[in-house]
């Protein structure tokens, strides 16, 4: 990779960073302003389109969100101009010179985006386009979907927020908590989602756990109160840490057992674990994502492998399991496990598992088998997980997602 | 920068909005109900009407409980012929068994009205259309 190679792709981040930090805002503002969810985004994505063109030849402007502004006002303009039934709304627009977008009203945009009544699909492309800016294409290639799919997920979701009338505002105090949650599975989903895909796959797509992280944060800055939201931000962030350490030079996946640890991002994990902290001296009872925060700090600040605190992560395994009991999670504990108690009592637990078809169960019995010295069974466990896996490279993934 | 005010009444206040609640009952809440003996059953009733009489002031037109799916005739005119035959118009474990129109706010409203509901297992909630 040469130099000019990279002076592109670093434009092409700003780019999206700038976008990013302007299009939700804008499209919050355009629905407060004209009360209508989906014209408001058709404008503020016409409006990214048209910045997407001529911002790499004309260079990002000053004052983006004034620039995106102006143009997205114009199209509407233009809209209205087509559209006879608007005369009346046309005659009834003024101008107010140097007055500032609205106020934050991308909390709102957010619960919208993520509201129950539509589809977990709907919710993350919803999200991605209308709080994060991205467009169509982009979410198509970031999802490995068809554009044309994404395109009438899209637009379905945004006729049922209309004809189904889901409001644009923040849910009442008791109904924030199963809202919110809603909201951090649309942006975990998306995080893993970015997380787990392979440096080849992401060559030509948007960084999703970029955008995971941004949404968190603003989501952070908007709920500071919500240690959830600081949960999933520290885990996000302290798996992000790791990442120099997660691809070889030619792209292949490192299993965190063997990562080189000096490449880890020492200053990311300390201030990630310091809000987990935060959190939890003023929350009791934390959250399920405070809990798998909590067992990323374990790992990210563990000198290596062997050396890691296992018996923390055990009770953190079973708090979490408390909260939300699942197989898989039990999978991810017996590798504790077996540190702490030995591969045959982990042996024991895994096979009380009804996890038969899910490749890394018997990766992980495979890894049990072997350090009990039961070399044939611990090979056949080993083929069985690569039968059910479609590649080498995906049972490193799945592998490394248990080490998570 | 300049910013486009639009004097309008927005969606986002006062606005209301019109849904029908299907109620959908299940076979095994039609289990339930046969093993209630006759003073459950009028306390599983009561609970209804404590319901229709808690939400009054958002139900536009209380509707009907429907008799059961086996009493109803479909008719399918989509061959050019009418073709009347026995049942309900998709033979299935789960039958609208009710109906109730509500006037609220939006959906949010809807589903904290239809999170209270004693009865039926299954609520549908569609926006009527505006004609």
């Amino acid at each position: 990779m040469n130099a000019d190679v990279n002076a592109e792709v670093s434009t092409e981040d700003e780019l999206a960073r700038v976008v990013r930090d302007h299009a939700g805002r804008l499209a919050g503002a355009l629905v407060s302003l004209l009360g209508d969810f989906s014209a408001a985004e058709d404008l503020v994505q016409d409006a990214v389109e048209i910045a997407l063109r001529r911002w790499p030849v004309e260079g990002i402007p000053d004052r983006p969100d004034a620039w995106l502004f102006t143009v997205a006002k114009r199209r509407g303009l233009d809209v209205l101009r087509r559209q006879q039934n608007y005369r009346a709304k046309l005659a009834e627009l003024q101008h107010q010179d140097e007055q500032p977008v609205a106020s934050d009203d991308r909390l709102r945009l957010i619960f919208t985006c993520c509201h129950p009544a539509l589809a977990r699909e709907a919710q993350v492309a919803l999200t991605l386009r209308v709080v994060c800016g991205l467009t169509t294409a982009q979410i198509a290639a970031a999802l490995l979907a068809k554009e044309s799919a994404v395109a009438q997920r899209i637009t379905r979701a945004k006729r049922k927020i209309t004809d189904a009338g889901i409001p644009y505002r923040i849910p009442r105090d008791d109904e924030l908590p199963e809202r919110l949650t809603e909201v951090l599975t649309v942006i975990y989903l998306l995080f893993n989602e970015g997380y787990l895909s392979s440096t080849a796959e992401r060559a030509h797509s948007r960084d999703l756990v970029d955008d995971a992280e941004w949404l968190t944060a603003l989501l952070h800055g908007l709920l500071p109160n919500e240690p959830e939201v600081a949960g999933l931000l520290a885990l996000i962030r302290l798996h992000r840490a790791r990442t120099p350490a997660r691809f070889t030079p030619a792209g292949e996946l490192v299993l965190l057992e063997d990562q080189d640890r000096t490449l880890w991002d020492k200053t990311a994990i300390a201030e990630a674990t310091a809000l987990l902290t935060r959190t939890a001296h003023r929350h009791h009872a934390p959250g399920p994502y405070q809990l798998q925060a909590a067992i990323a700090a374990c790992h990210s600040e563990a000198p290596t492998w062997a050396e890691t605190d296992w018996r923390q992560i055990l009770v953190l395994y079973d708090m979490l399991l408390t909260l939300q009991p699942s197989p898989v999670t039990c999978l991810h504990r017996s590798v504790a496990l077996s540190f702490v108690e030995g591969p045959a009592v982990a042996l024991a637990e895994v096979d009380r598992l009804a996890l038969d078809t899910y490749p890394l169960f018997h990766a992980t019995r495979a890894q049990f088998l072997r350090d009990l010295g039961r070399d044939t069974e611990a090979h056949v466990a080993d083929e069985r997980a690569a039968d059910l896996t479609a590649n080498p490279a995906q049972l490193d993934l799945l592998r490394e997602r248990l080490a998570r | 920068m300049t910013r486009i005010v639009i004097r309008l009444k927005l969606s986002t206040g006062g606005k209301r909005v019109k849904y029908v609640l299907m109620f959908i009952e299940t076979e095994e809440y039609l289990k339930e109900l046969d093993a209630m003996t006759p003073g459950e059953r009028e306390q599983a009733y009561q609970r209804v009407y404590q319901w229709f009489d808690d939400h009054r002031d958002k139900i536009s037109d209380r509707g009907n409980k429907l008799q059961g799916a086996e009493t109803a005739t479909t008719v399918r005119l989509d061959g050019g012929v009418a073709m009347t035959t026995d049942g309900p118009f998709i033979e299935g474990k789960e039958v609208v068994s009710g109906f109730t129109e509500i006037d609220v706010a939006d959906l949010d409203e809807a589903l904290r009205m239809v999170k209270t509901w004693p009865a039926c297992p299954v609520v549908e909630i569609r926006p009527v259309a505006e004609m």
